[in-house]
């Protein structure tokens, strides 16, 4: 099939058995092209990412119960089985798919998503991409290749009354399973997906037994983009051989030699450091990808404090927000006499009050969460010789834009055969700061014990409802394993694995790198860990805590 | 297709199957958390539990599953005389319930239509004496997470909020689902698991068909498939109701409990709660095998379930705790 002509088949397949396929993952942008797909589409009613509850689920009408003087319920959209089209579905946050999810695990139902992603990171939540049968990517199509979709409705009207009727090769099941399975397909509901989708396009192709074509073109729809989910392709990511180091970076090869010629516990002043202009550009992309990425724990997160009460503001009560009794009653108030004038009830209601919609308040709180800013500083020999010390001007800045901020800073060491806590997460500014100028350098690189210890930080302040963040620097020669003894395979392969460790568990990371020249190593551990990446060139030290501000604030 | 899929017909899965089966037996046992991939039957089989289970006898109305009049808590304003059989309730909390929708809240309606102050109870009231099910667990925020873990271990929802005073049970089993690549569990909240199970997807290809030939046989030739598994399902349930009785029954030798807590200081444990989950799961266990007597066996049976979500996490170790477990529990206990 070329590229239109699946798409022309995968919307006769969602005509045929709304139900049976559950579904069609739409990948495009918005454009002509979407829009002759989207016009062929049996649905009509479209939510958004930012939908609330009561509009999915269902909830009291407020404006019709006030007025009524009964209790008077809107109905959800999902209490219903009809279509819905879900817009910019590769900004879904987790919530709402988990409730999609569910949704569509019920018979009956049936959803397109729109997503629009730009970056392969912006994707629909795997929970729906695993639920929905369908799948076209209009990347590749040109507008000269696609032409108006008309479905018959005399042939599809067919198709449906022959559905039940269709009948499925005897070893189409069993086929499609081993095709699933061959692909690496994890999910059972791929081919249950793919069986439903033969059926539907055998009914419309007017074949009573599906033919071996119509198996392979509903394979094709419904079970060849599922190779690639995600979750899968990290996988195998991670079961690749390390590259061969770069023999370029022949000096690395002696690093205990290296490590000994420097001299050892090197105290530097702060001096500047800088970056080039772009680099803000290249973090805000970094961060995009990051944010959107619809699973990622941790996306968003709200603090532990319920923050300061603000004014109450007008609205409708719905996922959220809570109504502020209060406020509300106050804004009736004034109107009280007048309402009752106006065709108010009997005389005998007098007591009772009126209240409009537009007289509700709700509460509102500055839901401020408390961040931690953990600092995994290499102070090893090789990295204390080169730029420790633009290092340790960049911490001072970011310190003082903490302090500001009332930000946690925590403060870790790298050097010799350990790691070591300087400054468990703290507020006081004045500590931090004589520590930090006290931190001495010199020793070999334990990157893999700083990495783990970071971590260990990490899940700690997480678990008492901080938001931490990584922020590593190093000159990424890691070359002291995690059990103390000098060896450079075994210290990069402990540092890959805990980073894995840190990417798995979510928590934002930031990797500076202040060798002399930027090393491909720790782009690497960057990529690993899923974190923006920033060579440390010569430069001012402001500009590199202003970029250092702007990757943090994702 | 208003029944859902029966439990008995669920593929392999033999862990899962167990715990659940479990945790009818003995819902003191506290909870199952299933982790594992997608598409594996973590949501089908809680549905089909649902099913399997007895029916409890309960109030009519009463928005807490009361067993007795007596029961109904007084801010029920309406008076309730009936008893009824119900199912036992299964209660899905969806990420990003709100506060109010997961512990109950003032009755906006009420307040703003009649003017009264009554109380909204919200998903955990309806738990009660059930089931609460909640998928993507790993997911759910923060700050609901403090509550469930609060009235999981109490056992009593309170309600302080707007002018409202309130208190009801909320005696539930939690089953929790989700997938360890998105988020990992508090272990606070893992500590209230009784049982955890991984899940995966069948390795090999004839199981993998066996699902999709049962799950397409519920789909397009329903009556018949159900026709064919319902009495599984009714022995099942059969031998749960045995199970139950049976329990109380059961003899504890002295040197089960010894087992118990000789396996428990070599995997290292948190807190005391692993022997007594440990112990709990295998007399449930032993009484479904129709035992009297909890034997070494039946702690085997359990201690995987029991105990592998308990211990200190290494982030090094990329076996699982599950295989640690097996591993310890073969040196400890031969």
């Amino acid at each position: 099939m070329t590229p239109w002509e699946r798409a022309e088949t995968a919307l006769a397949v969602l005509a045929v058995d709304p139900a049976g396929v559950k579904g069609l993952w739409l990948r495009g942008r918005a454009g002509p092209v979407r829009d002759r797909v989207t016009a062929a589409l049996p649905v009509s009613r479209r939510v958004h990412p930012g939908i609330d509850d009561t509009s999915l689920f269902g909830g009291v009408d407020l404006a019709a119960t006030l007025s009524a003087g009964h209790l008077i319920r809107s109905k959800g959209l999902l209490s219903q089985t009809a279509p819905l089209i879900l817009t910019m579905a590769e900004r879904c946050p987790p919530g709402l798919s988990a409730r999609v999810s569910r949704w569509l695990d019920e018979p009956g139902p049936c959803l397109v998503a729109l997503d629009e992603g730009a970056e392969p990171e912006e994707t629909l939540p795997s929970a729906l991409a695993d639920r929905l049968g369908l799948f076209l990517d209009l990347g590749d199509l040109v507008w000269s290749e696609t032409k108006p979709v008309t479905l018959d409705p005399g042939q599809i009207a067919l198709a449906r009354r022959l559905l039940p009727e269709v009948k499925l090769p005897a070893n189409a099941l069993e086929s499609l399973t081993s095709v699933a399975f061959a692909m690496g397909i994890a999910s059972l509901r791929a081919p249950l997906l793919a069986l439903a989708a033969a059926r539907a396009l055998a009914a419309w192709r007017g074949e009573a037994v599906a033919s071996d074509a119509t198996l392979r073109h509903a394979a094709e729809l419904t079970l060849a983009h599922r190779g690639d989910l995600p979750q899968n392709a990290q996988d195998r990511d991670t079961g690749e051989p390390p590259p061969p180091p770069d023999p370029g970076e022949g000096q690395d090869n002696q690093p205990q030699t290296e490590d000994d010629r420097l001299p050892d516990e090197i105290l530097l002043e702060a001096v500047r450091a800088a970056l080039p202009p772009d680099l803000l550009a290249q973090l805000a992309v970094g961060k995009a990808a990051r944010s959107a990425k619809g699973t990622g724990s941790g996306a968003i997160r709200k603090g532990n404090h319920r923050g300061r009460p603000l004014p109450p503001l007008p609205g409708t009560p719905g996922s959220g927000k809570r109504i502020d009794l209060v406020a509300t009653l106050r804004a009736a108030a004034p109107w009280q006499p007048l309402r009752r004038k106006s065709g108010g009830p009997a005389p005998s209601d007098q007591l009772r009050l009126e209240i409009r919609k537009s007289d509700l308040r709700l509460k509102r709180y500055q839901d401020s969460s408390d961040r931690v800013l953990i600092f995994a500083v290499d102070a090893s020999g090789s990295s204390a010789f080169a730029r420790l010390a633009e290092a340790k001007g960049a911490v001072e800045l970011l310190l003082a834009q903490a302090y500001a901020r009332r930000d946690h800073v925590a403060l870790i060491a790298f050097r010799g055969q350990t790691a070591e806590l300087i400054l468990p997460p703290t507020r006081s500014l004045v500590q931090t700061k004589r520590r930090l100028a006290a931190l001495p350098g010199g020793g070999g690189t334990p990157l893999a014990a700083g990495l783990r210890m970071a971590y260990e930080l990490a899940r700690q302040t997480r678990a008492r409802g901080m938001t931490p963040t990584v922020a590593l620097l190093t000159d990424g020669r890691g070359n002291v394993a995690l059990d103390g003894t000098p060896n450079r395979e075994m210290a990069e392969a402990d540092s890959l694995l805990i980073a894995r460790a840190i990417r798995a568990a979510g928590l934002p990371a930031l990797v500076i790198d202040i060798a002399n020249r930027p090393q491909t190593a720790l782009r690497r551990m960057a990529l690993t860990l899923d974190a923006p990446y920033l060579a440390l060139p010569r430069a001012d030290a402001h500009r590199l805590s202003a970029v250092l501000q702007a990757a943090l604030e994702a | 297709m208003s029944q859902p899929f029966p439990f008995s017909a669920i593929v392999g899965q033999v862990a899962m199957k167990q715990a659940m089966v479990l945790t009818a037996i003995d819902p003191g046992i506290g909870g199952v958390l299933v982790f594992g991939d997608r598409g594996t039957g973590k949501s089908t089989a809680v549905r089909a539990l649902a099913a399997l289970l007895p029916e409890i006898t309960a109030v009519d109305g009463c928005p807490v599953n009361s067993a007795r009049l007596e029961d109904v808590p007084d801010w029920v304003g309406a008076k309730l005389t009936k008893l009824v059989k119900r199912p036992t309730p299964v209660v899905d909390l969806p990420l990003g319930a709100t506060e109010d929708r997961v512990v109950g809240a003032l009755d906006i309606e009420r307040a703003l239509t009649r003017g009264e102050k009554a109380f909204e109870p919200g998903l955990l009231a309806r738990a009660n004496r059930g089931y609460l099910y909640i998928d993507e667990v790993n997911l759910l925020e923060d700050h609901i997470v403090d509550l469930l873990l609060d009235v999981a271990q109490s056992g009593e929802n309170v309600v302080e909020r707007e002018g409202l005073s309130i208190r009801h049970p909320a005696r539930f089993v939690l089953i929790g689902s989700g997938n360890p690549e998105e988020g990992e569990l508090r272990p606070q909240l893992l500590d209230r698991f009784g049982l955890s199970v991984e899940v995966t997807s069948p390795r090999d290809v004839e199981t993998r068909v066996e699902v999709m030939r049962r799950r397409d046989a519920y789909e397009n030739d329903n009556v018949a498939f159900m026709k064919k598994w319902r009495a599984k399902d009714s022995a099942l349930r059969k031998a749960i109701l045995a199970a139950r009785a049976a329990v109380p029954g059961l003899k504890t030798p002295g040197s089960v409990l010894h087992d118990c807590a000789s396996l428990c200081i070599a995997l290292g444990s948190d807190g005391l709660r692993g022997e007594l989950t440990l112990l709990r799961a295998a007399r449930a266990q032993a009484a479904y095998d129709g035992a009297d007597t909890v034997t070494r066996a039946h702690l085997k049976a359990v201690a995987a379930s029991a105990l592998s979500h308990r211990l200190r996490r290494d982030p090094l170790d990329e076996a699982g705790s599950g295989a640690r477990v097996a591993r310890i529990l073969a040196e400890t206990l031969p």
